[in-house]
């Protein structure tokens, strides 16, 4: 049998590296890394844990592939698997990563009892009436009247912030973090308002132009 | 072919079936063949305040269920013969009819009459379904308070996901001196909340409750305000251009000399 290396092992400081050519089928690369792995096994049969991080290249594991990749690894007592690393993702995952980034826009009014969830920032041009709800798992733009329930970050990234035209919201929510409009009524200004979680991790509400100052790099996740 | 229009609410007891009693006899008034329907099975009201509940032989059921024809049901109003009605059960309840049924019903209305007022029930389940199915057109009716406006924008909400056009609003039981105090909901507020087109304004008055219970609709009196507005929002729903009502109460000769005198009552 021709002497193959699908296999390169590399010793790091955190541990090893596992590169496994991506061209080959997935059978003879199997086969190879049992090879590997129980030829190296005297090597590494001391010592504490070694952290395995693997590279697979440009190859597709489904779950069943990985599983079966991390069974053999593990099969070897001291290999612990850290991570599997791919460059090729599905078109699903790679679907809600572009979801998560992208800001949604729509054009409507959420009236009482609806509920609008969304994937990543939403921008709604027009108004949260009173019962209404908008969720999202970004920032919140809304170019109208905030009077219902906005809740930004709702997978729970805290640096999310909620901005409107007219801040007279019933309830905010960023993250985890609930905060809600005072019993009383007030008469001031609420134009251009956003609101933010703030110190001891309650939510703040600032004017828009003081964003540059909470938020300079506003993260799109 | 007639157009068939829906008042609704979501809340109760803000003056959906006397908004349905009133718009249909001022469209009647101007000669137009109107049909009035009542959908709140179980609980109906329209032909009493219509004054024609002494009349009812078969009703909306009756007619589901092939008991009689359409034509049987239909009651003729007392004063006019361009006007009719037809009763809602009140044995059975909102299950009795389904949105299938009702499109049938008032589908075959529209072809014999130019206007179809369905009277919704309260509520947000079947008898709303039921009513909007058939309906072109729909008005929400509310009064300048939170809770009947939170409802309406619901209300507002459904009838979006529905195949009716945009809906028209009308504000019912005005009270002019509290809007103006400042302690009842401003007719721009309103409207600024619900964001949609208002077709009327009408204000309290003792005269529709006495008119009701006499089973007279107050549109047919000539004075009263209330049923100004009523006619009023009957000409816009025509299609004619008429604007809103002024909230200024009508205080007689003697403020009025008053006022021309600067004198503050």
């Amino acid at each position: 049998m021709q002497k193959t290396n699908y296999v390169t092992i590399r010793g790091t400081k955190e541990g090893l590296i596992l590169f496994l050519d991506d061209e080959c089928s997935f059978s003879e690369l199997i086969s190879e890394l049992k090879d590997k792995l129980s030829s190296n096994y005297p090597q590494i049969s001391e010592g504490p844990a070694v952290q395995v991080k693997v590279a697979v290249g440009n190859r597709f594991l489904t779950d069943e592939h990985s599983n079966e990749l991390t069974a053999i690894i593990c099969e070897q007592q001291r290999l612990v698997i850290n991570q599997i690393e791919s460059n090729v993702i599905t078109k699903d995952e790679a679907e809600t990563l572009r979801k998560a980034a992208q800001t949604t826009t729509l054009t409507k009014i959420v009236r009482s009892g609806q509920v609008l969830e969304i994937e990543g920032d939403l921008l709604l041009l027009g108004d949260v009436n009173p019962g209404g709800t908008v969720i999202a798992s970004g920032n919140i733009y809304i170019m109208g009247v905030l009077r219902g329930i906005a809740h930004a970050g709702c997978k729970g990234n805290k640096e999310a912030v909620i901005l409107a035209s007219k801040m007279e919201p019933s309830q905010l929510r960023v993250a985890d973090i609930v905060s809600r409009a005072p019993d009383m009524k007030d008469y001031e200004n609420h134009d251009m308002e956003c609101a933010y979680i703030g110190f001891n991790n309650s939510i703040a509400i600032e004017r828009i132009q003081h964003m540059s100052k909470i938020r300079p790099v506003m993260i799109n996740e | 072919m007639g157009e068939a229009i829906v008042i609704t609410s979501g809340k109760g007891g803000v003056g959906k079936t006397t908004t349905t009693a009133n718009i249909g006899t001022a469209l009647a008034l101007t000669g137009k063949k109107v049909c009035l329907v009542d959908t709140d099975i179980g609980l109906r009201n329209l032909d009493v305040v219509m004054g024609l509940e002494n009349r009812i032989i078969y009703d909306i059921v009756d007619v589901v269920e092939e008991r009689c024809r359409l034509q049987q049901a239909l009651i003729k109003d007392k004063r006019f013969d361009c006007l009719m009605l037809l009763p809602a059960a009140q044995t059975k309840d909102k299950a009795a009819v389904n949105p299938e049924q009702m499109k049938i019903i008032i589908q075959e209305l529209k072809e014999d009459y130019d206007y179809v007022i369905i009277d919704c029930p309260a509520g947000i389940e079947q008898g709303f379904k039921n009513a909007v199915a058939g309906a072109d057109k729909a008005i929400v009716v509310t009064t300048p308070e939170t809770s009947a406006v939170r409802d309406a924008d619901r209300i507002i909400g459904l009838l979006e996901q529905e195949k009716v056009e945009a809906p028209k609003l009308i504000v019912n039981r005005i009270r002019g001196h509290m809007m103006k105090n400042g302690d009842m909901l401003d007719v721009d507020e309103i409207v600024a909340i619900l964001a949609i087109e208002i077709i009327g304004i009408v204000c309290d008055d003792d005269d529709v409750i006495k008119a009701s219970n006499k089973g007279e609709p107050i549109a047919f009196q000539p004075i009263s305000r209330a049923s100004i507005a009523f006619r009023n929002i009957a000409r816009r729903i025509l299609g004619e251009s008429v604007p809103l009502m002024s909230l200024e109460e009508n205080k007689g000769v003697f403020s009025k000399v008053k006022k021309f005198f600067g004198i503050r009552s």
